[in-house]
């Protein structure tokens, strides 16, 4: 393992992955609590063309250079979804298709161009659809820091503003802060987070990058703050573990792990998480319900004590299903383990019968007094 | 005549392109209306889990089998990201950008362990191959007929006949759910039927064009033609024309240029989306400034008409009533105030008389018309 970590291709691959979680969990944050989720997916494929262009521009694969494309790729596509649905009665999700289509056909164009003029060293453009986290040197990782540090600067210095344009538009305008551009900032950041994943995922699986982490955050918190910050933990973790699998098994492509590695976190965070998680909140419900059914079956005994004017009234349990229309036992021993109701005999009756005790009674006088009893 | 057609691998080519493009431009433009593109493309991205998992278990890279599947792999995307959304734990959206990436991925590493070297490998899927069509033909009445033209002509067919068939209920459905349910149409199950179509033709498409460029013949060409007509039956007519032209016109530039012959089909049909964005009759926005244009026009012409109206008769007349009054008094540029003119001339608005301008009854009728509205 430590032979592993002191590996240099191991170290670069850790380090990218690292960053691209960081940038993709908090930009994505934003971008899922603005209902844009699919707007990763799109600016990730639009990139492509941008790549190639690059490519041509500086004759070689020259990191600067493609990643320059892919930004204003990016930018260019962002403003042509703005265009669409702006100018045309066309909606969000029509503009969106034909963006990340249309632009992903001249990626696909130009791909095929540059392998027909044959430069020879065109093969690494390839590498960008599903990303290989182990071709990237040392040097790609330093452009790609720049770009995440210079984000996640603007998001700190811009915190209140992201957030309350995310939250409240309406009342942003009205406040005065310029609105379309905090918004059109927020839409060219994903682009940014495009440009750090394009070699560790790949343009094609992006959009989980974007989208996964502040999907799982957000089930463990309600506060921005916290969910921005555990979204970059969890694209930093699935990052790193997806890049570590494909760095040591050859021939398995680092995108499709990362995104697995990131989607097992969004289904552990959906069905674990302490307030919103499924099986927490099924855990809650049935608690609910068991204690409601409880309280009623109490009032029943209670009901027929007063009726019977006997406040030892000895209920036979078979009556007490009938008037639930369902069993009650398991609440009556969860009554009796609280100590608020007894089983009883009626002689010369051989069924099970149940009276309240004295603890029954006061509870069913005063239900919501219950220090005596841990919760 | 026949012969030297399906012995024409250009013509081959072109033909299964612009099936491609009507099989899918046909269910593209109900899912285009119902605001459900990008389902398409979570469709797209998931049938290769599909078409993996059916290869694994039959070894057979095309045909009914594989159709079949991708019908069942489109139907558990939008399965699975219904119950995401049920869930209440995650928007639409974002289920959408959750489910089609994880078995997209699944799809892709189950190629890189088990499908290596064969026929299916991750550029296929993503960019078709249809430049190669015609090397897999089937002996069909005589001739040698490519195996991906057939299954392309067959969706095209199905897509057709469940449109025509279904189509009052596609249409009512499309543009008021809440009265299909309540008369009755189910329209959660031609919903349904509507997405098994889609991810049917994206698998019957994926030989040609692989699977991330039928999102552009799924929604670019309904996309355009929605700029260009206001009626549901002419949009599916444009809709597939449009494909067609894209097909073959990118096949042509494609050679020229000696690049990726689906993806020029592509960015053809997104020529196309331009073309119709820049010139559509109503909606274009050439069509737009024009209208915009004529509209001030008017107005201008109608100004001038309550300003020669309100001196008509005065004392100041001979000063206000003049062609320089316009520089002066409206404060126009001496082009606009010669153009505002001629257009007045030509509406008979206004008529001259000697270096007066005065109204003709038509004009004055106009500028009555504006401030004494209750006078009609």
């Amino acid at each position: 393992m430590l032979a592993l970590l002191a590996d240099s291709t191991i170290q670069n691959v850790l380090v990218g992955a690292a960053l691209l979680g960081a940038i993709s969990g908090v930009l994505g944050s934003f971008a899922v609590l603005r209902r844009q989720s699919l707007l990763g997916d799109t600016l990730s494929h639009a990139a492509l063309p941008g790549i190639c262009i690059g490519f041509l521009l500086a004759g070689a694969r020259d990191m600067p250079a493609i990643l320059a494309g892919a930004l204003a790729a990016g930018a260019l596509a962002a403003l042509a979804i703005i265009g669409i649905t702006r100018h045309t009665r066309l909606k969000t999700d029509a503009a969106l298709g034909i963006v990340l289509s249309v632009f992903f056909a001249l990626g696909v164009v130009l791909l095929t161009f540059i392998q027909s003029t044959g430069t020879g060293t065109q093969a690494g453009l390839e590498t960008f659809l599903f990303g290989q986290a182990a071709a990237i040197l040392r040097a790609d990782l330093y452009l790609m820091g720049a770009i995440t540090l210079g984000a996640l600067v603007l998001v700190a210095l811009l915190w209140k503003e992201f957030k309350l344009v995310t939250f409240d538009p309406v009342f942003a305008r009205t406040s005065g802060f310029p609105v379309l551009a905090l918004e059109i900032a927020l839409t060219m950041m994903i682009a940014l987070a495009v440009v750090v994943g394009l070699q560790m995922v790949g343009v094609i699986l992006m959009a989980a990058m974007i989208v996964a982490p502040a999907v799982a955050a957000r089930q463990w918190t309600d506060r921005l703050s916290v969910m921005v910050v555990l979204a970059a933990g969890f694209g930093i973790l699935a990052g790193t573990s997806g890049a570590i699998v494909s760095a040591t098994a050859r021939g398995l492509s680092t995108g499709p792990l990362i995104v697995l590695a990131i989607s097992a976190i969004v289904l552990v965070s959906l069905l674990l998480a302490p307030r919103n998680g499924l099986i927490p909140a099924w855990l809650r419900q049935r608690a609910g319900r068991r204690e409601l059914h409880e309280t009623l079956v109490l009032g029943t005994l209670s009901h027929l004590a007063v009726e019977h004017g006997d406040p030892d009234y000895r209920a036979e349990q078979a009556m007490i299903d009938a008037y639930h229309g369902t069993r009650t036992h398991q609440a009556l021993e969860a009554l009796a383990q609280k100590g608020l109701v007894a089983p009883a005999r009626h002689a010369p009756e051989t069924t099970p019968h149940w009276r309240l005790t004295d603890k029954g009674h006061a509870r069913v006088a005063h239900p919501t007094e219950r220090e005596d009893e841990p919760q | 005549m026949i012969a030297a057609y399906f012995n024409d691998p250009g013509a081959m080519i072109m033909t299964t392109g612009a099936l491609v493009g009507i099989a899918s431009a046909l269910v593209g433009t109900f899912l285009v209306l119902r605001g459900n593109s990008m389902l398409s493309d979570a469709i797209s991205h998931s049938i290769v889990f599909g078409i993996i998992i059916v290869w694994l278990l039959t070894r057979q890279a095309s045909g009914p089998v594989q159709i079949a599947g991708a019908a069942l792999t489109g139907l558990l995307t939008v399965v699975l990201t219904q119950i995401l959304v049920a869930s209440g734990r995650v928007r639409q959206d974002a289920a959408i950008g959750l489910v089609f990436p994880a078995l997209f991925s699944i799809g892709v590493l189950l190629i890189n362990l088990y499908a290596r070297d064969v026929h299916i490998d991750e550029h296929t899927v993503l960019l078709g191959e249809i430049g190669f069509v015609w090397l897999d033909t089937i002996e069909l009445l005589g001739q040698p007929v490519p195996e991906a033209m057939i299954w392309m002509g067959a969706m095209a067919v199905l897509n057709l006949a469940f449109v025509a068939l279904f189509y009052k209920e596609l249409k009512l459905s499309t543009f008021d759910a809440a009265l299909a349910s309540a008369l009755g149409f189910a329209p959660a199950a031609l919903n349904y039927a509507l997405l098994a179509l889609t991810s049917m033709t994206a698998v019957a498409a994926f030989d040609a064009v692989g699977a991330i460029l039928v999102v552009a013949f799924v929604i670019v060409p309904p996309a355009a033609a929605y700029l260009l007509t206001d009626r549901l039956s002419r949009m599916l007519a444009i809709g597939c024309a449009i494909a067609v032209v894209s097909a073959v016109g990118g096949y042509w530039l494609a050679l020229a240029f000696n690049v990726s012959i689906a993806g020029m089909m592509a960015v053809m049909t997104g020529l196309c989306f331009m073309l119709a964005l820049a010139f559509g009759p109503r909606h274009g926005i050439l069509a737009r400034l024009l209208r915009v244009n004529a509209r001030r026009q008017d107005n201008r012409c109608r100004t001038l008409a309550i300003h020669l109206f309100n001196h008509e008769g005065e004392p100041d007349q001979g000063e206000e009533n003049v062609a320089r009054a316009m520089r002066e008094h409206l404060h126009w540029s001496e082009e606009r105030a010669r153009s505002v003119l001629l257009a007045c001339l030509d509406q008979g608005l206004v008529r001259r008389k000697g270096p007066l301008l005065e109204l003709t009854e038509k004009g004055r009728a106009t500028a009555r018309e504006i401030l004494e509205p209750w006078s009609h």
